[in-house]
């Protein structure tokens, strides 16, 4: 199957010989509003691409819902839109995206995560080679994650709606025993980690808006974080008060969210950030400030203070987590605000950013 | 980075700001022009570090050098009317997205349907021109002394790859008709200027000698790093006390007396002076650039006629006199009520460099003691 | 205005009419046009905005500016003796030091801001 992480040109085309029905979707290289119409031609996009890949007992009935398998603990579920633009980047994919998304919402609210909806809205004249790619991906990250796609569904819009595919998903996940984590946990005297280096992602998508291109490329940190947090929370689960996948709006959007959540100030320190050389380059060029991009493979977490030298080497122990750091505590002064210690040795609070971040020139 | 992160060593930083308390025994109004100085002297709260006593003090004035805030509203409404016409590519730095005009930003007419566009390099509209012959491709031409170069070549090469789809909408500003205009006002209490390194980069810093002689106030060269900042404050301090009032460069790595002289040249070539309207302070004469008469073909405002333009500035704004150092931001009534960033009445709160967002978002509506609680919750690294 | 960041240059070529090069800044690459800079070289650093480069980096200057910088205030903290130096370390802004042993930032900055008084209420 064609690999969309190593380029960005059109992924080949996918295997047709074994696609035997009578209307062969080699016909149809492209998507038509008919593969939306729960006709023969969408039953052959099911039958010949999204079963094959998502292969599970659940999928294979093709009910018009999955029956599943829970136990009887409490159930968390969640649920993302993915709309991201461009549809391919450096290290990764929409489809990564929907279901690494997915199950870290899941892995972050202390859950287990076992299965997940796609659904797909295609424009008419998506390359079927792409969808065969986002398709793919996503049945490697599922599979990565220890996550099945047990339901779907596939509408197609009119030419000019839709910017090729967008995918909804939903998340179905066993809550921990016991665990008690949330927004609104943070307590004066937590410790902030954050697992890795910030504004990944978005400076790899920014990258390819923006033509630079870069001696070593900035890769998309897109990943399934809820084996990561497994460890630490098998290890301390009673220490961590509140866990938070930092995506839209960057490490600021989330540490405010939590702070205006729980009522409490937090500071950080602006020298302890772990940001890539080369993602703090592409953000000086662009006049944007890394607390304010997203990351798709990043958990913050904040810890008892006592556990966090643990919950630190727990995470720079696992492959995801190499370049975790403690980056700031949570206080009773300044409730509610984001207060970042510069390098200056001054204090400067970081608030909420009105819509996205802009590339500026002055 | 190279040549940028040695020149944001906090620990250099703060011994620089020890010897401005050292040499200060006065109390001194010194006025950065440049916004982009304003946004790294907040950011990095170089203002916190300066003496604040009862009889020796330095404080930092923010001066009106946002092109952003200053391009006038009128043109911002043309800008909007033009964008929103079917057919047209209208492109422009992030900067300008979400500047209020009388109704509308670029960010909304964007959301309904035109086509906006942000890009980096003014050679990129260019490109884009070339590659749709079909639409009229403008270009939102903003900027101080620094941009207007990059500006002008991009209307050069046009004519010469023969574009009949590209123009600009030009709004060019200059710095020294701007400190003339501030230092001739009555309420001025501005002692001293630090000058725009990188608008001193192209246009080298020959035009202020005059003026420092005229109004008698040093006026130092000075660059947008911390310690750039600071050894400009610096300077201009010891200026200060010492009765002195020249100019000096203190961005010596990259600013020369005479310039950029193959900028220069293409500057000259492409615009020529004109008085223009900056927003909240009223028109300076031949304090602008405008397209001149060989390349006045390329102008938007020509080609596309927008009349009927009514423009109605929020009688709130105090943005004018914000940015003639009249007030601080925190000492307008409407300063985090009626006007946030996220509902601006006026382009200083939209403006990344603009005077009122920066203290927004930066924090300046806290106390000092608020924030030096702040830093007390740090006990870890 | 002016967001402009130094870079070295790597490239140099020519392309429609326009001298060009290729700038990296701390690994990011960008194609500049260096029109502006014609006596510029490979190797040589330029400070880029909005894609051109505006002037070339005296990168000789650059370096004794630091030394220069460096040089603030160390011999004047070496020299002071024990009370001039207190004096100095209360004027010092707050550090980050982690184990507590310095003073405690709280107490420096609260120093200085009952000198300031509020910032909003400032003028």
């Amino acid at each position: 199957m064609p690999e969309s992480k190593t380029s960005f040109a059109e992924p080949a085309a996918p295997d047709f010989a074994n696609w035997s029905c009578p209307l062969p979707l080699a016909d149809y290289p492209t998507i038509v509003m008919g593969h939306g119409g729960g006709g023969k031609l969408g039953n052959e996009l099911v039958e010949h691409l999204f079963l094959p890949a998502f292969t599970n007992p659940a999928l294979e009935n093709l009910g018009d819902a999955a029956a599943l398998d829970l136990g009887s603990g409490r159930i968390a579920m969640s649920t993302d839109s993915f709309v991201v633009q461009p549809l391919f980047f450096p290290g990764g994919s929409i489809g990564e995206l929907a279901v690494n998304g997915t199950v870290n919402d899941l892995a972050v609210s202390g859950a287990t995560p076992k299965y997940l909806s796609a659904s797909f809205i295609l424009e008419e004249g998506f390359p079927l080679s792409q969808l065969a790619a986002i398709v793919e991906s996503m049945a490697a990250a599922a599979k990565n994650a220890g996550v099945q796609i047990v339901t779907g569904d596939t509408k197609v819009v009119e030419r000019g709606h839709g910017d090729g595919c967008y995918i909804n998903t939903a998340g179905i996940g066993v809550l921990r025993n016991g665990i008690q984590v949330g927004p609104h946990r943070a307590q004066p005297g937590d410790a902030i980690l954050i697992s890795g280096f910030i504004g990944d992602h978005g400076m790899a998508i920014m990258s390819v808006r923006e033509g630079l291109e870069f001696e070593s490329q900035i890769r998309s940190d897109c990943a399934a974080l809820n084996g990561m947090i497994a460890t630490v929370l098998d290890a301390a689960g009673g220490s961590v008060h509140a866990m938070r996948d930092p995506t839209r709006g960057g490490l600021a959007s989330t540490l405010n969210e939590i702070a205006h959540a729980s009522g409490v100030g937090i500071a950080i320190d602006e020298k302890s950030l772990p940001v890539r050389p080369e993602v703090q380059s592409a953000c000086e060029l662009l006049g944007l400030d890394p607390v304010y991009v997203a990351n798709e493979g990043k958990v913050v977490l904040f810890v008892d203070d006592e556990a966090a030298d643990v919950v630190l080497d727990l995470l720079r122990g696992h492959p995801l987590g190499c370049n975790a750091a403690r980056i700031g505590q949570v206080t009773a002064e300044h409730k509610g605000l984001l207060v970042a210690r510069t390098a200056m040795g001054s204090n400067r609070v970081i608030p909420l950013q009105i819509g996205e971040q802009l590339p500026r020139i002055c | 980075m190279k040549y940028l992160n040695e020149f944001r060593d906090g620990e250099v930083a703060q011994r620089m700001a020890r010897e401005i308390h050292a040499v200060t025994t006065r109390p001194w109004k010194i006025m950065e022009v440049c916004g982009g100085q304003t946004h790294s002297i907040i950011k990095n709260g170089i203002d916190q570090m300066l003496p604040a006593g009862p009889e020796a003090s330095v404080e930092m004035i923010h001066g009106p050098g946002c092109p952003v805030c200053v391009t006038p509203l009128e043109l911002i409404d043309k800008a909007l009317a033009i964008a929103a016409q079917p057919g047209v590519i209208f492109c422009s730095f992030g900067d300008m997205l979400r500047v209020p005009g009388t109704d509308k930003d670029l960010f909304q007419i964007k959301g309904e349907g035109g086509d906006v566009r942000i890009v980096y390099s003014p050679l990129d509209v260019v490109e884009l021109a070339a590659k749709n012959p079909e639409k009229q491709v403008v270009f939102f031409g903003v900027g101080f002394e620094t941009t207007a170069p990059a500006n002008a070549m991009s209307v050069h090469v046009a004519r010469r790859r023969g574009l009949k789809n590209f123009s600009v909408l030009v709004s060019h500003v200059l710095v020294p008709p701007a400190i003339s205009a501030i230092l001739s006002a009555p309420e001025n209490h501005v002692q001293a200027f630090l000058l725009a390194g990188h608008v001193c980069s192209v246009m080298g810093y020959w035009e202020y000698p005059p003026l420092a002689e005229k109004f008698r106030v040093p006026m130092v060269v000075t660059g947008f790093e911390p310690l750039d900042l600071l050894d400009g404050i610096r300077r201009t301090v010891l200026q200060l006390e010492q009765g002195k009032h020249e100019v000096e460069n203190a961005y010596e790595r990259i600013v020369t007396f005479q310039g950029n002289q193959p900028a220069q040249k293409m500057l000259s070539e492409v615009f020529e002076v004109t008085d223009r309207a900056w927003r909240g302070i009223g028109v300076i004469p031949k304090s602008g650039w405008r397209l001149s008469e060989a390349y006045r073909e390329f102008d938007a405002e020509d080609r596309f006629q927008i009349s009927g333009i009514r423009t109605v500035e929020s009688p709130l704004c105090r943005a004018g006199d914000v940015l003639r150092g009249v007030i601080k931001p925190a000492e307008c009534g409407a300063f985090g009520k009626q006007c946030t960033p996220r509902h601006p009445l006026g382009a200083t709160m939209v403006s990344s460099e603009g005077a009122c967002a920066a203290y927004y978002n930066y924090g300046r509506f806290l106390s000092a003691e608020q924030l030096a609680g702040a830093g007390s919750g740090l006990t870890h690294a | 205005m002016c967001l402009a960041i130094p870079g070295r240059v790597d490239e140099v070529f020519e392309e429609n009419g326009l001298k060009m090069g290729k700038v990296n800044f701390g690994g990011i690459v960008k194609r500049v046009c260096l029109d502006f800079v014609p006596e510029i070289a490979v190797n040589d650093y330029a400070i880029v905005h909005v894609g051109f480069a505006i002037e070339r980096v005296d990168q000789e200057t650059a370096e004794r500016t630091l030394e220069v910088f460096r040089k603030m205030g160390v011999l004047e903290e070496e020299l002071a003796d024990g009370e001039e130096a207190a004096l100095m370390a209360a004027r010092r802004a707050p550090s980050n030091c982690p184990d507590g042993s310095c003073e405690p930032a709280s107490q420096q900055v609260s120093e200085s801001a009952s000198q300031r008084g509020s910032v909003t209420g400032r003028e």
